[in-house]
């Protein structure tokens, strides 16, 4: 034994700010992932150059293989009050219940007639349900009605949320409702040529087309 | 210092046999930093491919009727048909037997290849490409500022000189050819194009074209 000990040198680091901060990252990624409700429907998207991304207040109208029509839209509360419109206008009573979990769902593809047994299923049951695609036809536009609805209804949004920001004294940031089209690669470009259309009647000019970003350089 | 310290692990050295022995206040933390960043690898890497990326585009308004038609100078017309394939012509569409005495219009055909469509968007819409390879150079040694680059190259694009694209799908074209074809022309700087109708006249040129 010597008599002058050396400072042992101890082999395990002092973790702790790491591991601290390892943590926080993973309680914000956490807390910022939003769940990732499964869609009714694949919809390949066919790829491009544009890396613009997707604003946040849309009304999506999705585009399967075979041309069917999906409905959706971000905002929860909008899609809410949309559905009261929709249920006033097909004759449909929907209860508190069925509002709030047509609130927190995603695209819908059936037509209004059977919307409410869709309301209610449970997510596995929903999964199993063949979705035929909100009818489009000009004599039953429903696709046409939804679109009308969800717009006027983001407007009121829109519009008392800037008054109850102006009563505040707050500044007001306008974020105007952005109708996005995602398509398949696959689908028949005349399917989602008659979805625009129906856009264009109602002197809707502007669309974000959803593609995915090219990986390789050309 | 005359000791050989065997480093075996079971036993320790004859002098620390008395000692009493001495528990670490330290946790191994290893593990749950492994944890820790494999949740956060996780976390990183799904939310980042989420969000989805979208091309803006605008769409005309139906035309009242078919005598609104505008004349556009420096046109190119895109036809878009089964398996993928690309026609198209150049200028205004004449039919056969005109009155005004015109050739009747070929359509030619091309393929998304770098040899087909892109050379020859390049090469119809050079002044264009050639404008803004310029102002991209001016951007890049700091002549112009990053907002004057932005109104110049959309000036450019839209001057009358510029390339003009109408877009025509019939029943076979899928919708990825239509989303390709607007991204090449994104690629080459054509700023005026619109996804139009197409003419009867047309169809049965194509349907007679596909038929070959």
């Amino acid at each position: 034994m010597p008599k002058i000990k050396m400072p042992k040198a101890s082999p395990s680091l002092d973790m702790t700010p790491m591991v601290d901060l390892a943590f926080l990252l993973v309680t914000f990624f956490m807390l910022t992932a939003t769940v990732r409700v499964s869609e009714p429907v694949v919809v390949d998207s066919p790829s491009s150059t544009s890396d613009k991304i997707l604003p946040d207040n849309v009304m999506m109208i999705s585009i399967d293989k075979f041309g069917k029509a999906f409905f959706n839209i971000s905002n929860p509360q909008v899609r809410i009050s949309t559905l009261e419109r929709m249920g006033e206008q097909y004759k449909i009573q929907f209860n508190d219940d069925e509002k709030k979990r047509f609130g927190a769902m995603t695209s819908i593809g059936v037509p209004m007639d059977k919307l409410k047994d869709y309301i209610n299923f449970d997510d596995s049951q929903r999964q199993k349900v063949k979705s035929p695609g909100i009818p489009v036809d000009s004599t039953n536009n429903q696709l046409g009605d939804w679109i009308q609805f969800g717009r006027i209804e983001a407007a009121k949004l829109a519009k008392s949320e800037k008054d109850k920001a102006e009563s505040a004294g707050r500044d007001f940031k306008y974020e105007p409702l952005r109708f996005a089209i995602k398509a398949d690669g696959a689908a028949s470009y005349i399917a989602v040529q008659d979805i625009i259309k129906i856009f264009t009647k109602k002197d809707i000019y502007r669309f974000n087309l959803i593609t995915n970003l090219e990986q390789e350089a050309e | 210092m005359a000791e050989v310290n065997t480093g075996d692990g079971g036993g320790h050295g004859k002098h620390d046999k008395k000692r009493a022995k001495k528990l670490s206040t330290r946790i191994d933390m290893t593990p749950m930093v492994d944890l820790a960043f494999l949740l956060l690898t996780f976390f990183v890497m799904t939310s980042t491919f989420n969000k989805a990326k979208t091309m803006e585009i605008n769409f005309p308004a139906e035309p009242k009727s078919d005598d609104q038609r505008q004349k556009v100078n420096n046109a190119l017309t895109f036809i878009m048909s089964k398996d993928n394939s690309i026609y198209y012509y150049y200028g205004e569409f004449y039919p056969a037997g005109n009155d005004k005495g015109n050739p009747a219009t070929t359509l030619e055909k091309t393929n998304f290849s770098k040899d087909g469509l892109r050379k020859l968007l390049l090469d119809k819409n050079r002044s264009t490409v050639e404008e803004v390879n310029k102002l991209t150079e001016q951007l890049k040694s700091r002549e112009i500022a990053d907002s004057t680059y932005k109104r110049l190259v959309v000036n450019a694009k839209g001057s009358k000189g510029a390339l003009t694209v109408l877009i025509k799908a019939d029943d076979k074209a899928l919708y990825r050819n239509v989303i390709d074809l607007i991204d090449e022309l994104n690629i080459c700087q054509v700023g005026k194009y619109a996804v139009v109708d197409m003419m009867p006249a047309e169809f049965e040129l194509v349907t007679a074209a596909g038929a070959k």
